[in-house]
């Protein structure tokens, strides 16, 4: 816990806290390293696949089959979310399946089938973006300090 | 009438005469299957969403429990309930059903027993013959609103919980065969500052163990004189 944070709290409370964070199970934290590596490596290398793929069969240069590439990811990410599936690997995999874009994906689609019950307006169009609204927001923001930057 | 400082002796002793429990199909999964009195199979039951789910399970426990104690909604005098949704709504629809006067109460996790508590304190004092007291709580709901989305692929932390899908009532009358309620402590909200939403046992153990300590100071009596101490909370 940071220091900022542990001021707050009263000496009862931190006390309690130190108590309770000596009883609680511990996060397998290099096991979920380890599975987070595997996952995370394998998605990246099924992407190189179908980068290859686009790349052999089709018009496509090393440049121009990314986006193809992300697409075919960003569809089996929402498909295995929609069947239920992707909550269950991300359990597994930690980082290794929230990191790559098929995270970014499954948090949009999980978003919109979550408040789907609400109406297709304010539920699944008004709520889709609640997890991924911020990385778009913070990810746009830098991009403009970055270009900034770059400009001058 | 009171006793020491925050507990309740119920003279009259106030029986439990029918309890129902209406759970979903993690829930009866597990090793309490056999003591449920109905487990769906679908976590939508058949509704077009996951509040109105939880709304259907909670009068499906209330009926059942009427039904176990032999006596029609009309019976009823008073509904006491509450649940983890905002502004209790599957309480307060489950009240709209029931047609029964409705005390809506929010206390979260200790609603199942603040229930029980409210409504042996109206039967013990004569301010109602029979009161059926309950809660409820629908695990994808409550992720919903509280946690993420629930396909949304977070890894959770060993020391998260499951929010039951679950209802349950109980049906308490001023005579009857059943366990008698003899007294009832009300508990004060301990915050230890714990602010992880995956670590409720940690957020709620402290106020439990308050309340259980404040109990045994009030009645003046030792744990020993108790074959069994529990405490729980809507999750598992």
């Amino acid at each position: 816990m940071s220091d900022k944070k542990k001021k707050k709290l009263t000496p009862t409370q931190q006390e309690y806290q130190a108590f309770a964070k000596e009883r609680e199970p511990q996060r397998p934290v290099l096991a979920n390293c380890l599975k987070a590596f595997l996952v995370g490596g394998a998605i990246c290398l099924l992407g190189q696949g179908i980068q290859d793929f686009f790349i052999w069969n089709f018009d496509f240069t090393e440049k121009t089959a990314g986006n193809p590439t992300i697409a075919v990811l960003i569809f089996l990410s929402v498909v295995l979310t929609s069947l239920g599936v992707y909550d269950h690997l991300a359990q597994w995999a930690g980082a290794g399946s929230a990191v790559p874009v098929t995270g970014f994906a499954n948090s949009m689609a999980s978003a919109a089938i979550e408040h789907r019950t609400e109406g297709f307006v304010l539920g699944v169009g008004g709520k889709m973006f609640k997890l991924a609204g911020s990385v778009i927001v913070f990810g746009v923001f830098a991009a403009f300090i970055v270009a900034l930057i770059k400009t001058f | 009438m009171l006793q020491g400082h925050q507990s309740w002796v119920f003279p009259n002793k106030p029986t439990i005469l029918s309890s129902a429990t209406v759970v979903g199909p993690f829930e009866g999964e597990g090793p309490l299957a056999n003591d449920y009195d109905f487990i769906h199979s679908d976590l939508w039951l058949g509704q077009d969403s996951y509040e109105k789910a939880e709304e259907k399970m909670m009068e499906e426990a209330c009926e059942r429990a009427i039904h176990k104690a032999g006596l029609q909604k009309e019976d009823i005098q008073f509904f006491l309930s509450g649940d983890l949704l905002n502004q209790i709504i599957s309480s307060s629809f489950a009240a709209r059903t029931l047609a029964v006067p409705y005390l809506g109460l929010f206390g979260a996790c200790s609603t199942s027993m603040e229930s029980l508590a409210l409504a042996s304190l109206l039967v013990d004092s004569k301010y109602a013959k029979y009161a059926l007291c309950g809660t409820s709580s629908h695990n994808a709901a409550v992720e919903k609103q509280f946690r993420y989305p629930n396909e949304y692929g977070a890894q959770k932390p060993p020391t998260a919980q499951w929010t039951v899908t679950g209802a349950g009532a109980a049906v308490v009358s001023p005579q009857g065969d059943g366990p008698k309620v003899t007294s009832a402590t009300i508990g004060k909200v301990i915050d230890m500052g714990i602010s992880d939403p995956f670590n409720m046992g940690a957020a709620m153990a402290p106020a439990a163990v308050d309340t259980i300590t404040a109990h045994l100071r009030d009645l003046d009596i030792s744990p020993w004189e108790y074959d069994l101490i529990a405490t729980g909370d809507l999750a598992m």
